[in-house]
């Protein structure tokens, strides 16, 4: 398990609270010791209010043969959540495993901190995306911050050093004012604290749509980088071994991060639960990484776990439990931020950059001095003990001064929580909305039209250039970046020697999946696969973020259940496995859950990426230019796609077909033309079909395009232009390859229709339709985000034409609005109104005012540690900074890392200039 | 030739300047943070990242460890120095370089291709390109707004001091566009944009990166030689 809390637990109706975790220490008197909770059985314990039903609780009594004392109630509280148990999702989830088709080169996969694929006979890769989304709706920066670090810990967990890191991120309405508040901060965050890693950022997503207002979705993918003997456990094995917290010292954040913060659907009280985010220190998670990896090349750790959501509780349970193994823990020698901290606290709080070691005693002394090299904190803290009976796991007895507070089977939290077949059922407006196909919504026609909505789509929200927010993130550090976004997908390096590398890349489509989730499912992973397969690579692993509302609606289960199985089955029958992941639930603000997204990341492998294929045109090789195709076929398919949303505000129908035979041929096809030189450019078609890929691909090197649309001339071009079929590629071919090329593509089965020619002349002509000029797109297609969100102005004179934008309206596209549309209504409506609340409510002392009881609990337990009230003082300020609106570039005001004074045993203080500058004004 | 790459906590482009060292022909060899001792290297990178994670300034914390004392004086005797981006604020704090490197004016990290202008080929680390001669490397900081008083920047211009300049847009609101800037002596080079970025045709925008590097070893050539002595003539 790791890093944070996302999903849930089944709240219900109750009113979870962070500050029940301290208080069930203070309930129980002093210190609630197992001897106590054995003589008083009556006591009674809040387990509503930490997210535990009552027949969950029971289940404990059971279990323990008494009642749990406050600290096991907590662990049990949080292990059992939906974020750590799985516990709606598990029964679905089953089938990843069922049919997964046979492969050889998985060397470890899902239940494992991340997926482990061979790529050569003596390296591995592991990857995983997860979600990190109501901590980032909470607090932006520090949110996504900790989202980047907790996957990377999952990657260095399997023996990997870190490579590279994705961002998949869907926003509310763009010109939504909270979105001016959630994205730059976001943005900010995963720039602040990946870099500060130094990892390159190659790809992702950023979607609008007000689906999302209320709970924006924020996804982080790691990848590392492995020999194949590096390979780590996580278990606990060898009786008398030692027990070692390596990293920052814990303190009070993030505590019920997974049971609290994702716990639950959002609530008009989001603010209050700030202290439940967690503070990320990447400089700390640097040294933590440099260290690990040393330890494991001089073979001095025997199991390995990272910290993340959940905590101590977590990394000592599943230790544990894979090994069968007891465990004795003295919690005092936890080194900790804050003295005061209860010993439920420190079981349960989030703080990021540790991880748990089991080492040989022998070799204690060798690990404490890598850590001391590297100037990071290494205590010993417990060991490994034995089973008391013979054939029965051992027990994890964790004391605290003496006092014995916690004597568990470790299993019973780790392994046997509860399982939920919850019930299912079709949304009831589903058929409605099938039937509402965009297929009939009016068309432009004349070239003028087609014309102008080529430069609208462009200039829409989803479809135009994300430099804004990619430039923030570094995509050269480590030197082995070969591809990175806008590219289809990130193509990295491996192996310097050989060239051997691999290609990586996110895609989801919540639009085709509220349509039709199992369709919409596939059609996910048709698309990553197809970005994949674009650069030359093979398709080999798959990782998914399941992002959905409360399970306990059967509407949102539904979509879960359906998901699940079209994603199961895609990966069949394309033979590829899901090796990891994880699921969010309770994305949704009241009762309207967002549409549903599952993420999927597609893994491939090159052999050599000196082969890999851009997605831009190259310049022509003289006047004649290279020859244009489209592969696969091009139907009339528009109900949920980008055209229906922007011109017409429209989500009905069915998604597009997929044929994932076809997707595989296609990809054969690419793979061997990329391996023979075939072709020289290669852009999948999905989001905005056509148009949007001539216009990406001819400004990617400013090449232009002479293209004849195939067909009838009247309405076919429109079709062709903005169709969103799947399956399909646009590939550039030198003209010495073009028999070659179609010989091969007939050999593999996949459709050709030749579109035309590069050109010298920096134009898109669209023959007998309409001409643009290179200088007119680019203007339309890169202001966007800039008018959106301010910052970056130019500061020097940067040549760029200055064409008139102003024709293109974007405050008539729907994803500008926020406009309530079809199904997505209610959410949508209820999202704006939350963040309106926010919106108007900047300050955190104004939201505690506005929110009585729950807010000034939270107060006063924030003002008795430094720490949490740092993390709400500055997410405070972070709000205030939304406030301003687009016009400020709002670099994060919270760029606090660590916010408590923590003088590590490094000669590092804590990092503080950054705040100081964040609180300067921001205004551009 | 023996081209030292210091490694400091959050050191980030460290292996990226020693790989760049070797594709340039040199040999790279890596040197830590705690160690005074440069192991006889005849020259020194000192790479981007985050030293001690940035705390109180960019580089000030740097600036005091064991390796730094033995580079500032050596780098006071002749021995060639290259800062790049974090290296450079280390460089400034250190005084072997005037001036501070600031928070970019629009307050965002900022990563793109950035077009430079070469000001003096006078330096150990740019001998190999032409006066004027437009390159294109890598920028990414989030604090490299070059600031100096008036005075300062006079003497740089005056004295043919400023390496090269941000052409074709600033990226982070440098005064006089200034992207790096040399000593008195010439041996000593800051510079804010990743050449270590731009030394292979796969990863990198182009291959302009590597000048910096061969111009050392030209000029440690050259030094061994017995044709210069001290740093670069000027």
């Amino acid at each position: 398990m790791t890093t944070q809390p996302d999903t849930v637990t089944g709240a219900g109706e109750a009113k979870l609270s962070a500050t029940a975790f301290a208080a069930t220490d203070v309930l129980a008197g002093d210190i609630d010791t197992v001897e106590q909770a054995a003589k008083t059985p009556d006591e009674l314990q809040p387990h509503t209010e930490l997210g535990l039903k009552d027949d969950e609780y029971d289940r404990i009594r059971q279990i323990l043969g008494r009642r749990p004392t406050a600290s096991e109630l907590a662990m049990y509280s949080i292990m059992w959540s939906e974020h750590c148990s799985y516990k709606s999702s598990k029964v679905h989830l089953r089938q990843f495993g069922e049919k997964a088709p046979k492969n050889t080169r998985m060397l470890a996969g899902i239940g494992e901190n991340a997926g482990v694929v061979q790529i050569s006979d003596d390296l591995a890769v592991t990857f995983k995306v997860e979600s990190h989304n109501h901590p980032s709706y909470v607090e932006p920066y520090q949110g996504a911050a900790t989202g980047v670090g907790g996957i990377v810990r999952d990657i260095l967990a399997m023996g990997a050093r870190p490579v590279a890191v994705m961002d998949p991120l869907r926003f509310g309405a763009a010109d939504h004012p909270d979105t001016a508040r959630v994205l730059p901060g976001v943005v900010a965050g995963i720039g602040g604290y990946g870099n500060c890693l130094g990892l390159p950022n190659i790809g992702g997503e950023i979607v609008f749509d007000p689906t999302y207002q209320g709970n924006p979705l924020v996804n982080a993918l790691s990848i590392g980088v492995l020999p194949v003997e590096r390979l780590q456990h996580k278990e606990a094995a060898g009786i008398g071994n030692i027990v070692v917290l390596l990293g920052a010292r814990t303190g009070r954040d993030g505590i019920g991060g997974v049971s609290v913060l994702a716990s639950a659907t959002f609530d008009e009280g989001a603010e209050q639960r700030r202290p439940s985010v967690q503070v990320g220190d990447p400089f700390m998670e640097k040294l933590l990484i440099e260290s690990c990896l040393e330890l494991y090349d001089a073979g001095l750790v025997a199991g390995i776990q990272d910290l993340g959501g959940a905590g101590l509780t977590c990394a000592l349970t599943e230790t544990a439990a894979a090994a069968g193994t007891g465990m004795r823990v003295w919690l005092e020698r936890v080194p900790l931020r804050e003295a005061s901290m209860s010993p439920t606290e420190i079981l349960a709080s989030e703080s990021q950059e540790r991880m748990l070691l089991i080492v040989n005693p022998d070799k204690l002394d060798e690990v404490l001095a890598v850590a001391e090299k590297w100037g990071v904190w290494a205590t010993a803290i417990g060991e490994v003990t034995p089973s008391e009976t013979e054939g029965e796991p051992g027990r994890l007895v964790i004391s605290w001064n003496d006092h014995v507070v916690v004597d568990v089977p470790p299993g019973s939290l780790a392994d046997d929580g509860p399982v939920y077949a919850r019930p299912i059922r079709e949304p009831g407006d589903l058929i409605l909305l099938q039937a509402d196909r965009a297929e009939t919504l009016p068309r432009p026609a004349s070239p003028e039209e087609l014309r102008e909505t080529v430069l609208r789509m462009i200039a829409s929200p989803n479809l135009c250039d994300k430099t804004w927010v990619t430039e923030q993130y570094d995509r050269y550090v480590l030197g082995n970046t070969v591809l990175a976004q806008p590219e289809d997908a990130g193509v990295l390096r491996i192996d310097e020697k050989t060239g051997l590398g691999v290609a990586l890349s996110v895609d989801g489509n919540g639009r085709y999946a509220r349509l039709d989730p199992y369709e919409g499912a596939k059609l996910a992973l048709a698309e990553a696969y197809r970005n994949v397969v674009v650069t030359g690579a093979e398709p080999v692993a798959v990782t998914d973020c399941l992002n959905f509302g409360s399970p306990e609606d059967p509407a949102v289960m539904w979509q879960f259940a359906e998901a699940v199985r079209g994603l199961a089955d895609g990966c069949q029958e394309l033979g590829i496995p899901v090796t990891g992941g994880n699921v969010s639930f309770y994305n949704q603000t009241g009762a309207a859950a967002i549409h549903p997204t599952p993420v999927v990341g597609v893994l491939g492998i090159l052999d050599d990426v000196a082969k890999r294929v851009p997605m831009g045109f190259p310049p022509p090789p003289g006047a004649e230019g290279d020859l244009l195709f489209v592969l696969g076929t091009t139907t009339d398919e528009l109900s949920g796609s980008e055209w229906a949303w922007v011109t017409h505000g429209h989500l009905g129908g069915k998604p597009p077909k997929v044929d994932l035979a076809a997707e595989q041929r296609l990809g054969k096809l690419l793979a061997q033309a990329a391996e023979r030189e075939f072709v020289v450019a290669a852009h999948d078609l999905s989001d905005g079909g056509l148009s949007q890929v001539l216009v990406e691909s001819a400004l990617r090197r400013n090449v232009g395009a002479k293209v004849t649309l195939p067909g009838d001339a009247r309405t076919a071009p429109f079709v062709w232009l903005f169709s969103e079929s799947a399956g399909r590629a646009l590939v550039v071919v030198p003209r010495g390859h073009e028999t070659a090329f179609r010989a091969l593509a007939e050999e593999h089965g996949v459709p050709v229709t030749a579109l035309g020619v590069t050109t010298e002349e920096q134009v898109l002509d669209i023959e007998g339709q309409f001409a643009i000029g290179l200088d007119e797109l680019r203007t339309a297609f890169t202001g966007t985000m800039r008018r959106l969100f301010g910052g970056p102005a130019e500061l020097g004179a940067e040549s760029a034409t200055v064409a008139s934008v102003s024709a293109i309206s974007a405050t008539a596209d729907p994803s500008f609005t926020s406009a309530p549309i079809t199904a997505a209504g209610p959410s949508e409506a209820a999202g704006a109104s939350q963040a309106a609340s926010a919106q108007g409510a900047p300050s955190s002392d104004a939201v505690g005012s506005s929110q009585a009881a729950g807010a000034s609990e939270i107060a006063s337990s924030a003002s008795g540690g430094s720490n949490t009230a740092g993390v709400s003082g500055t997410a405070g300020v972070s709000g205030a900074a939304g406030g301003s609106g687009a016009a400020g570039g709002s670099e994060p005001a919270a760029s606090l890392p660590g916010g408590p004074v923590d003088s590590s045993p490094a000669q590092a203080p804590a990092p503080s200039d950054k705040a100081t500058e964040a609180e300067k004004p921001t205004q551009d | 030739m023996r081209i030292g790459v210091v490694t400091f906590p959050g050191s980030l482009d460290d292996g990226d300047a020693a790989r760049a060292v070797r594709i340039a022909g040199g040999e790279a060899v890596r040197l830590w943070h705690g160690d005074a001792d440069l192991h006889g290297v005849d020259a020194v990178v000192l790479p981007g990242g985050f030293s001690y994670g940035d705390a109180l300034r960019c580089g000030a914390i740097a600036r005091f460890a064991p390796v730094m004392e033995t580079i500032v004086d050596a780098a006071r005797g002749g021995l060639p120095v290259l800062g790049i981006c974090n290296g450079f604020q280390v460089l400034c704090e250190a005084h072997l370089l005037p001036g501070a490197l600031t928070r970019n004016q629009h307050l965002h990290f900022r990563n793109r291709d950035q077009h430079l202008r070469i000001g003096t080929t006078e330096t150990a680390w740019t001998s190999n390109f032409t006066e004027g001669e437009e390159i294109l490397i890598p920028v990414k900081n989030g604090e490299g707004c070059f600031v100096a008083d008036t005075k300062t920047l006079d003497a740089l211009e005056a004295e043919g001091r400023i390496v090269a300049w941000y052409t074709r847009g600033n990226p982070n609101g440098s005064q006089r566009d200034i992207a790096a800037i040399t000593n008195e002596a010439g041996n000593v080079v800051g510079i804010m944009p990743h050449p270590e970025h731009a030394v292979e045709a796969l990863t990198g925008p182009s291959l302009d990166g590597l000048g910096f590097f061969t111009s050392a070893l030209r000029h440690l050539a050259g030094a061994a030689g017995g044709q210069l002595t001290g740093g670069a003539t000027r």
